[in-house]
């Protein structure tokens, strides 16, 4: 019998570090993309022998199982505290949390601040689909105005609700970030540009500049009532006007060594800020 | 060579576990376990450790998940009402049996409370540190000396049981000065292989997963069985109580950490007077020392607590002695010391009743 496929070449397979088991998600939703991207990103750097990642609480609580990496599951919120001790004790590993915008904007919301302002070599995948995916679909804190879900059924009312959090530009601020990119799933172009900024994240860590993390505007078909399609449209029309895409910052862009260096820089005025241990 | 020196309580502890090989402290400021904190933070740098304050109690007991899941020796230090935001981590590290060090430095509660001694979080540590069905270890020292031993053998036991391991000191012990010699610096070598930690596996072994999440219930109640089995090997092994006085003892007076003291004062003092007192000094509250308890019953009347809280150590004396004597309970709240004088006058009170 001829192999007819002796002279193939193999273009596409599944990443070594996404090991072969059935996930969680629903039909049409991002999270099995992103996951896939976080794979192909640990081969490609072959890191995935080094990587110790921080599984969240939501829809990606059981995502432990999936990658071949060493994987802990963290509390509700928490990944960010559980990486950055995890990095603390083995600093020459990478450490990655993969959190929903409830656990990383909500509950988690103290631990997501005070890791990016202590400047934590960690990298974040943050997953933003305005909405709690795993409970049944409760107003989120990145939840647009009017969005109707379980707990907003009369849509979100800002007056008693408050506004939605954008995060990429909230940690903006922070003098221990060293790089924010916000990029949505929803076509192969943006996968691509997804997959370069996950990547560009990692190296970030591993360079040791400083916190990265990257905001992935995505979809919940489920939750949101629509098809795959349907929510895919949704996502254009409605998140990324109040989600722009893009870098929110890049300290090594802006000429800085990482971002304790563009701390310093910008505290010149600062005597006591030009400490003897700034690096 | 042995090294003895004047030690805060608070400052002895940090020291033993720097000495037990505990290089990442994770911690967040409450009074009144404050020196140990700053000790940490003095000497971490200087030994190539962690000392990180966190942000909040929430989040260094997460640390302190982290770090243990990575397997390394850590600790965080709090009181009362600190505690009560670990909680959920403590529960969290139960369920996926990690091995750490916790310190409750107590203060008197509910809520805020007050920021003097009490020893009001008997049964948050021995009955409910968190949700779901685990226990930890509790040891109560009751010296600045049995402080640091306590905290040095407490992470060898972490490690072996792969169990959070609780420190019960309250606000006099840590604050008080006490001649203490200290431990021999452990050897790293010595310390025990974490073949379950998230290290990183260089495609050595297949991933290790840290979780407490299980969504067969079958499984969850099996893994729960499986630990209540380890539990009854604690019990079994790891017991500790001190008696003083209580071979011929009509009165057992059952007292635990700063309490236990002042119960030995009290012993002594009606001693003095020809009452037959003794002191039952549990150093392990979970697991209780009944056995030892147990040993008392030959010459036992009648057992009395004394405790600086509302009597929440009398149920476990009650269930050691089962329903044979009865027990009371002599106590203060809300950060008041007991003086050994009062604990006399109802040892006296005591006396009087069971000569009749």
């Amino acid at each position: 019998m001829i192999d007819q496929n002796k002279e193939a070449k193999i273009v596409y397979q599944r990443p070594h570090a996404l090991l072969p088991v059935v996930t969680n998600y629903c039909p049409g939703c991002t999270h099995g993309i992103i996951n896939r991207l976080i794979a192909e990103v640990m081969d490609e750097l072959d890191i995935e022998g080094k990587t110790i990642g921080v599984a969240p609480v939501g829809c990606a609580v059981t995502s432990y199982a999936f990658y071949g990496c060493d994987m802990i599951e963290a509390a509700h919120g928490r990944a960010p505290a559980v990486a950055t001790a995890v990095k603390r004790v083995h600093p020459d590993n990478v450490v990655f949390s993969y959190q929903g915008d409830g656990d990383l904007a909500s509950i988690g919301m103290c631990e997501t601040i005070h890791a990016a302002a202590r400047g934590e070599k960690n990298t974040v995948i943050f997953i933003n689909n305005a909405i709690y995916g795993m409970t049944g679909g409760q107003m989120a804190p990145t939840s647009l105005p009017n969005q109707v879900t379980q707990t907003s059924p009369y849509g979100r009312d800002v007056l008693k609700a408050g506004y939605p959090i954008r995060v990429c530009e909230l940690l903006s601020s922070l003098d221990g970030v060293a790089y924010l990119e916000r990029v949505c799933a929803d076509s192969p172009k943006n996968v691509r540009k997804a997959k370069k900024a996950i990547k560009k994240a990692i190296q970030t860590q591993m360079e040791g500049k400083g916190y990265s993390l990257v905001e992935i505007v995505a979809t919940c078909p489920t939750n949101w009532g629509m098809t795959p399609q349907e929510s895919f449209e949704w996502m254009r029309e409605n998140m990324l006007p109040s989600y722009p895409l893009g870098v929110y910052k890049e300290v090594v862009a802006e000429g800085y060594e990482n971002a304790a260096a563009a701390a310093q820089a910008r505290a010149v005025c600062c005597p006591i800020a030009q400490s003897k241990n700034a690096e | 060579m042995t090294e003895k020196v004047l030690m805060k309580g608070n400052e002895a502890m940090a020291e033993s576990a720097l000495r037990a090989g505990c290089r990442f402290f994770f911690g967040y400021p409450i009074t009144p376990q404050t020196e140990l904190a700053a000790y940490m933070s003095k000497r971490m740098p200087l030994i190539g450790g962690t000392y990180l304050q966190a942000e909040s109690e929430v989040s260094a007991i997460n640390m302190v998940y982290g770090a243990a899941a990575a397997g390394a020796r850590v600790m965080t230090s709090s009181s009362s009402p600190g505690i009560s935001l670990k909680s959920e981590g403590i529960s969290y590290m139960a369920g996926s049996d990690l091995p750490g060090v916790i310190i409750n430095v107590q203060r008197g509660g509910p809520g805020l409370g007050s920021i003097q001694p009490s020893q009001s979080d008997y049964w948050q540590a021995t009955r409910a540190t968190g949700h779901g069905d685990f226990q930890i270890v509790v040891y109560a020292p009751s010296t600045v000396q049995e402080m640091c031993d306590c905290v040095y053998s407490a992470f060898d036991t972490a490690d072996k049981y792969r169990i959070p391991v609780m420190i019960l000191a309250d606000g006099m012990l840590g604050q008080m000065m006490e001649p203490v010699v200290l431990p021999d610096k452990i050897d790293f070598c010595d310390l025990p292989d974490k073949p379950w930690a998230t290290t990183g596996h260089g495609h050595k072994r297949s991933h290790n997963i840290v979780n407490s999440l299980y969504l067969t219930a079958e499984e969850l109640e099996d893994l729960n069985i499986e630990r209540y089995k380890r539990y009854e090997l604690i019990k079994q092994n790891e017991q500790k109580a001190e008696q003083f006085l209580t071979e011929d003892a009509d009165i057992v007076l059952v007292a635990f950490g700063a309490s236990a003291r002042i119960a030995r004062s009290a012993v002594v003092a009606a001693r003095g007077e020809g009452i037959k007192a003794g002191l039952l000094r549990p150093i392990t509250l979970w697991p209780f020392p009944v056995d030892a308890v147990k040993d008392t019953f030959d010459s036992a009347k009648i057992y009395l607590t004394v405790e600086m809280n509302m009597g929440q150590m009398v149920d476990d004396v009650k269930l050691a002695v089962n329903g044979k004597r009865p027990v009371e309970f002599y106590g203060r709240t809300g950060g008041v010391i007991p003086t050994p004088a009062e604990t006399l006058e109802k040892i006296r009170e005591i006396n009087e009743r069971i000569g009749e």
